[in-house]
């Protein structure tokens, strides 16, 4: 078990311009944590974990595990165990072979291999199928010998690389579970690289979100969620999308559709000292609520939305809808009870749940200005 | 079932046009099966036709083996492999002890050199990785013969002219660049996300090599094996011109050329030992023959 530290260090791909695929990341990883890097793809997530893994070189910076510096120590020097996005099994050997590998290749006696591989069998459900070889085995079970081979080696760290991309959805969604319950029995510092936001939400104790090779925001799954550093975090974390439209200003908020939404004091403060007359103003689907007409003080703080399209998904509906802003339509997206969803074509009026739960941000940058 | 029987029920009534439409997939009108199987079986004779004829003339005494009305069998008997292998006609089983080292020790060589070759084409870049390649398929350009004067000096300069080594020598350069090409292409198909996934369980480099790609490029190794002891078997230029005259240090392929003389052939022995000489390189095939199949990765990476 160890912490891993990740201080400035870029991967630069050689070319004309020099690409940056990992570019000046800073992280640190706690013992026994289990962190998520998440991104679209294209945003050095897995460059940095293969980094990690020894597998693609530091360019700038160093990279330690549990105090040490591993930076120019090639992979088998560095205590880690890798699972694959493609599993990467040696067709050759069983599963038990390739389960113990790693362990006879160090020398541990026989007896011990067994012992222990037939413990992880044991503990990922696949005592039956020690003897086969990897083409006899469902694409789940390949992935648990995947997860098997990293766990008999006792690693001070898990490395995982979209281990769940090549499932089916349904199986996705169990072994997201049984991977997390696993990593909290084991207790085993864990780096885990996906594109898929809910599986970052569901298993990370903490989230580091990357774009372009930087690092936007590393907080936990609720913080992420609650004050997204930036635009691009915001718009990412979360499905559907976070609303983000770039709406016009008025002395006391955010002008939509003939309504003002109004924004909190130290928002406004940031505005007028940057003398923005514009901002891009983010709020959830699940942050807008529909308003009837007989809620009448509440209506003249609603906008008015023109229903495009109704997504019905059981529990709850999404109305996909335009409204104007400033002179041009916006679309918004809004969840609304599944039971009572509104129909196409139809004029909804629209409100803000609760004003804490508006994002603003900088127009430019897209760095965070509320609170 | 019922309607795909209907359908041919109702083409058959329809005439012509329609059977055709009826055929289902896989399925061949008795017109292209007979054109087919003509040209398969006709491919076929043309092919095992000589190879039958030498076998029979094998058995068939010099005076006989050629005749305007050929028969099958005429006097035919085994006297003429008796004579081969007793060595009444030359060192036949030396010339093959020769020819057994000198091509055993080009397939090991060649399959050593090409396989390292190819892994690193396949798996690294570096600098003049294009122009080796390129180089590897120039080569094979070559007409064989044109080397064999550059080749002599070669050897005389290393002292190896009329040696067994230098042969393989020669042979190896001939073969490698063609089975670093095939190896380079079979690497190519081994993921190389096993190479990593061995590097991460604490292999070296070159164990990955060993323990991982080369178990997994079997059926392209036995090619290339294959291809390397036929090509350094059978061969009659470099071997006549590299090795000395002395009767005991000739391969068989530059022995069998006891039994054409200048006035007169012996057919029947040239055919006996021609047989003898090809079973071994049958004999090899066999042996790799059973790892020429498919699919050796399936199951290493989601298919």
């Amino acid at each position: 078990m160890a912490e891993v530290a990740y201080v400035n260090a870029s991967r630069v791909f050689p070319g004309n311009p020099p690409v940056r695929a990992v570019d000046n990341l800073e992280l640190a990883v706690a013992d026994g944590e289990f962190l998520v890097l998440v991104g679209p793809s294209g945003s050095g997530k897995s460059t940095a974990l293969r980094m990690l893994a020894g597998l693609e070189d530091v360019d700038e910076g160093t990279i330690s595990i549990g105090g040490r510096d591993v930076t120019n120590v090639p992979p088998k020097g560095r205590d880690i165990a890798m699972v694959f996005q493609s599993y990467a099994l040696y067709p050759h050997m069983t599963v038990a072979e390739n389960m113990g590998f790693a362990l006879k290749l160090r020398g541990v006696p026989r007896t011990r291999i067994k012992e222990k591989v037939g413990e992880a069998a044991r503990m990922l459900d696949l005592e039956k199928f020690l003897d086969r070889k990897p083409k006899a085995l469902s694409g789940g079970q390949r992935q648990r010998v995947a997860m098997g081979r990293a766990i008999v080696r006792e690693p001070s760290v898990f490395l995982m690389d979209e281990p769940l991309s090549n499932l089916d959805a349904k199986l996705r969604v169990e072994t997201r579970a049984n991977i997390a319950a696993l990593q909290q029995r084991l207790g085993t510092t864990t780096i885990y690289v996906t594109h898929d936001q809910v599986e970052a939400m569901t298993m990370g104790h903490r989230v580091a979100v990357l774009k372009d090779g930087v690092l936007q925001q590393c907080a936990s799954p609720r913080e992420l969620y609650e004050r997204p550093a930036n635009a691009f975090v915001a718009g990412f974390i979360g499905s559907p999308a976070m609303n983000l439209k770039t709406v016009p200003l008025t002395g006391e908020g955010a002008q939509l559709d003939g309504v003002v939404v109004p924004l909190p004091r130290e928002v406004l403060d940031a505005v007028a000292a940057e003398r923005l007359t514009e901002i891009t103003f983010g709020v959830r689907p699940e942050s807008l609520r529909l308003v009837g007409a007989d809620e009448g003080d509440a209506v003249g703080r609603a906008f008015e939305l023109t229903v495009e399209l109704v997504e019905e998904l059981g529990a709850d509906a999404y109305v996909y809808g335009s409204a104007r802003v400033g002179d041009r339509p916006e679309r918004f997206i809004v969840r609304v009870d599944g039971r009572t969803p509104p129909a196409f074509g139809q004029r909804v009026r629209v409100a803000v749940r609760d004003l804490d739960e508006v994002h603003v941000f900088h127009p430019e940058t897209g760095e965070r200005l509320s609170g | 079932m019922i309607t795909a029987n209907a359908a041919a029920v109702s083409a058959t009534r329809g005439g012509a046009a329609l059977a055709k439409l009826a055929l289902r997939r896989g399925e061949r009108s008795l017109l292209a099966s007979i054109g087919l199987h003509g040209a398969l079986i006709s491919a076929s004779f043309v092919s095992v036709f000589p190879i039958f004829w030498v076998l029979v003339t094998s058995f068939k005494p010099d005076t006989k083996a050629i005749s305007p009305q050929p028969k099958l069998l005429d006097e035919s008997n085994i006297d003429n492999y008796l004579n081969v292998l007793s060595g009444a006609k030359g060192d036949f089983l030396g010339w093959f002890g020769n020819s057994v080292l000198i091509a055993g020790l080009t397939t090991a060589l060649a399959v050593f050199v090409a396989a390292s070759t190819g892994y690193a084409l396949s798996r690294f870049r570096f600098p003049g990785r294009r122009s080796l390649l390129l180089g590897f398929l120039a080569i094979q350009m070559f007409p064989f013969a044109v080397l064999i004067v550059p080749l002599y000096n070669l050897l005389l300069g290393l002292g190896l002219q009329g040696r067994a080594l230098g042969l393989v020598l020669v042979y190896c350069s001939t073969t490698v660049p063609f089975c670093t090409y095939m190896l380079k292409g079979y690497f190519d198909t081994v993921p190389t996300d096993i190479d990593e996934a061995g590097r991460m369980d604490g292999l070296s480099p070159f164990g990955v090599f060993w323990r991982l790609v080369l178990p997994l490029a079997k059926p392209g190794l036995a090619v290339t094996a294959f291809y390397a002891f036929v090509t350094a078997w059978g061969e009659v230029a470099f071997a006549s011109a590299f090795l000395s005259a002395a009767d005991e240090s000739k391969t068989l392929a530059v022995g069998l050329q006891v039994f054409i003389q200048q006035n007169r052939t012996e057919w029947g022995h040239l055919s006996a030992a021609s047989i003898l000489v090809a079973l071994p390189a049958v004999a090899v095939f066999y042996l790799v023959q059973r790892f020429l199949v498919g699919g050796l990765s399936a199951g290493a990476v989601k298919g």
